[in-house]
């Protein structure tokens, strides 16, 4: 009772908390998107206040190649595991879920151990496809580590792995590494671009991705004036957050509170990050919507190279070709909200979906036609 | 797919451990945390514990915004 009360408070100071005009607030993580349109947050919000969605769904970011691997791998006849988000995604010419039909051996399961106990169980060739981002590339670690223990010669991985900081960076677009931040010699102080440049006022920060990277991983956002807090899931975690942020960004402090304390460490989880750098080393990858981003992706160390399985088979597939009208990319800017775009709840609706913004219970055009 | 599940440690074998919440128990790999032990929540990922929660709540947050003050 005492806390559907303060719930309520909360709800009354964020509908009338002061905003100027124009202020963009993008929630980086697709699980956030759900929890806010779930929970109904987005109606609560000042009227002069926007929140977007960010490049923070993995199965909506990665590429149509990556589908399109993952088809050609499964007619060789190869067993493909996979997270159930990723079956529905449209590659270029089929989806995961039109070949299992067909009658290929393609498996959800709720964790890459599961898969690694298939392979064991089965003998045959078992590819699990790693797909997400620093809260579920640990755990896809600590699985290839286990199977080179247990010799399951058997197992490898199709990786599809994207970090999260160097997405914000380039949306924000931070020239990427040192030298290039530094301002060119002979000129003087270079402006600075600000805030204003990206539209966006501040960051909702991924709860569980944060669990692992911490909050130093967010100092390039300060550096940018832009304020960023590190949130959990509930409504309350949401809208509290969402305060901090508004009064940040009405009084000019720019600065990354972690909102998360009751899970997430400042300083992140060390350990998973040695098992991650143990098994991964950071790759130039490609972003639906963002296009390359330097450094953006993981691949196999040489040490592991073994369980590549684009090492192990030859996988063919054809260039992609652009995804006609679907504008998933644009959403994943933030740049537009999924009605804008002319198929939205049209031709492309939740049980016929066109675009993988519409697939994944986590994308934010999903999101907006499920919790309206 | 980031989401991840409160459960609790009722069972240490080597670097697995047994979880229950609910009344679902399950096996998930522990050895992405430092120092597990019997009756520690962690947070479950993917068949996995990724981060042990503190008991520090999140009422804290909500007590300073009753207060009404946050950055001065
Ligand atoms: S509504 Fe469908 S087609 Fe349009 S952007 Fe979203 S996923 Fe793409």
């Amino acid at each position: 009772m005492a806390e559907a009360i303060a719930l309520t408070r909360l709800a009354e100071r964020l509908r009338s908390f002061p905003a100027p005009p124009e202020t963009k607030i993008m929630e980086v993580c697709g699980t956030h998107t759900v929890a806010i349109r779930r929970s109904g947050v987005q109606h609560l919000l000042p009227g002069t206040v926007r929140l977007v969605s960010g490049p923070g769904c993995p199965v909506c970011v990665t590429p149509d190649r990556f589908i399109d691997e993952a088809v050609a791998l499964a007619r060789q006849g190869v067993t493909v595991t996979s997270f159930g988000d990723m079956l529905r995604v449209p590659g270029s010419r089929s989806s995961l879920e039109k070949e299992r039909a067909s009658g290929w051996d393609i498996r959800a399961v709720y964790s890459p151990l599961d898969a690694l106990k298939i392979a064991s169980d089965c003998g045959r060739e078992t590819v699990f496809l790693a797909v997400g981002f620093e809260t579920t590339a640990p755990v896809i670690a600590a699985a290839a580590m286990k199977a080179l223990e247990k010799k399951i010669a058997n197992f490898s991985l199709l990786t599809a792995l994207r970090l999260v900081p160097p997405a914000l960076k380039a949306l924000i677009a931070i020239p990427q590494g040192d030298a290039a931040a530094q301002p060119p010699k002979g000129t003087g102080a270079t402006a600075q671009p600000t805030a204003a440049d990206t539209g966006l006022s501040g960051f909702l920060l991924p709860g569980h991705v944060s669990a692992v990277i911490g909050k130093q991983a967010y100092d390039f956002l300060p550096e940018r004036r832009l304020p960023g807090v590190i949130s959990g899931f509930a409504a309350e975690d949401i809208i509290s957050s969402l305060l901090m942020l508004l009064d940040m960004h009405n009084k000019g402090i720019y600065k990354v509170m972690n909102n998360y304390p009751r899970v997430v460490r400042d300083d992140g989880n060390e350990k998973s990050r040695q098992v991650l750098a143990e098994v991964f080393e950071p790759v130039d990858a490609d972003w639906r919507g963002l296009g390359a981003i330097p450094d953006s992706g993981l691949r196999l160390k040489a040490a592991y190279a073994a369980l590549d399985a684009r090492q192990r088979f030859a996988i063919q597939v054809e260039n992609a070709s652009p995804r006609g009208e679907c504008r998933c990319g644009d959403v994943l800017r933030g740049l537009i909200d999924p009605p804008a775009c002319p198929l939205f709840n049209k031709a492309c609706r939740p049980d016929r979906p066109l675009g993988p913004c519409m697939v994944s219970s986590e994308g934010s055009c999903s999101a907006w036609v499920t919790y309206g | 797919m980031c989401l991840a599940v409160p459960m609790k440690v009722i069972e240490i074998k080597g670097d697995m451990a047994i979880v229950e919440s609910a009344g679902l128990r399950r096996e998930v790999g522990i050895m992405l945390l430092d120092k597990v032990k019997l009756k520690d929540w962690v947070l479950i990922h993917a068949g996995f514990a990724i981060s042990k929660l503190t008991h520090k709540q999140a009422r804290e947050t909500l007590a300073i915004f009753e207060e009404g003050r946050f950055f001065g």
